[in-house]
């Protein structure tokens, strides 16, 4: 459900990075820690877009991986469930290396056709 | 017409960030701590409220009541005599199901801060969007009622994950149900490990005195320049 409000927070960082231009593609990177359903982030995202400049623009996801480290033991990997504590020594003092992003990488915005050879 | 690619690489909440470090700030100034109060709705966080605001020893406490629609919570909380702001999202935010930093700001103007020590900001009933949005809190806490089963730790991770305290209600039900503490405190341990965590019972009152404490502890705490 949070895809909702995450959505309208997502549209809002494209339209002011694009100086009123159309957006054409957003790009998004999602850590796996922030628990979006990228179907449903989709889902919002077209509805939420309407009347905006993203309004019919394609959202593309690319899912980032939940890795921690031990700052005791100094171990990294990778989690599937919500597990923090260090399964190497038990450490509760642990950093999240990636997968807490939901950053919007990148958009394609539409440029008006103006030609430098008709000035 | 052609396309172009702008490389942007920015967290999509940080709109939302920026407006809750303002709002920290001029807390900051009014010496105002202020605590997130956050759970499920129907945890119990105005009933635990209610058994504190009125005397924290040394802080005069003020809420800032966070609901979709109507002040029915706020109401009850007035009747303590400690200053309520009602602070609805439905007429001029859409409905919310969460505060976030922008909503919190436009309240401000509302808020007696020259009166009150400590500001508690009891969100929207929700375990999944209020963790989300900073509002400019120096701590959070949330409320996991017994009642809600010892699986949501593991369910709703970024909540218990980004709260400084887990206050465990409605413990008095305890006997009536099939709940397994044990397993719910190691799925918390699990999910934030070390964080602190009270068990209480609004209804009977078992605990409250160190809920109180605690609220104390960090009013004080934050105005001796600390961060909590």
């Amino acid at each position: 459900m949070h895809e909702l409000s995450l959505s309208g927070a997502v549209i809002d960082t494209a339209v002011k990075h694009a100086d009123g231009r159309r957006v054409s593609l957003v790009s998004l990177r999602v850590g796996r820690l922030r628990q979006v359903v990228p179907d449903t982030l989709e889902f919002y995202f077209e509805l939420v877009a309407r009347g905006t400049l993203c309004e019919g623009a394609r959202l593309e996801q690319e899912l980032v991986g939940a890795r921690l480290r031990c700052e005791a033991c100094e171990r990294e990997w990778e989690i599937e469930l919500p597990a923090f504590r260090c399964p190497t020594c038990g450490g509760a003092d642990v950093e999240v290396v990636s997968g807490n992003e939901l950053e919007v990488e990148s958009i394609e915005v539409e440029e008006a056709a103006t030609c430098i050879a008709q000035k | 017409m052609h396309r172009t690619k702008v490389r942007i690489v920015e967290d999509a909440l940080d709109a939302n960030n920026t407006i809750a470090r303002a709002n920290r700030a001029d807390f900051d100034r009014a010496g105002v701590t202020v605590v997130n109060f956050m759970s499920a709705p129907g945890a119990g966080k105005t009933s635990l409220l209610e058994r504190v605001v009125g005397h924290v020893p040394g802080v005069r406490v003020g809420v800032l009541e966070g609901d979709v629609q109507g002040s029915l919570d706020a109401d009850r909380l007035a009747a303590l005599h400690v200053p309520v702001t009602q602070l609805n999202t439905d007429p001029s935010f859409g409905g919310e199901c969460h505060l976030d930093a922008n909503m919190v700001r436009s309240a401000l103007a509302e808020l007696p801060l020259g009166e009150i020590d400590l500001l508690v900001i009891e969100n929207v009933g929700n375990l999944v969007c209020p963790a989300e949005f900073r509002v400019g809190e120096d701590a959070r806490v949330m409320v996991s009622a017994v009642t809600e089963g010892e699986d949501k730790p593991l369910k709703y991770p970024l909540m218990f994950r980004t709260c400084d305290l887990v206050l465990v209600n409605k413990i008095d039900l305890l006997a009536h149900l099939d709940y397994d503490l044990d397993r719910f405190l190691y799925n918390v341990d699990q999910v934030h490990p070390g964080v602190p965590l009270m068990l209480l019972s609004a209804r009977t009152g078992e605990g409250v005195e160190a809920w109180r404490d605690w609220l104390a502890g960090v009013a004080a705490r934050s105005h001796a320049g600390v961060p909590a």
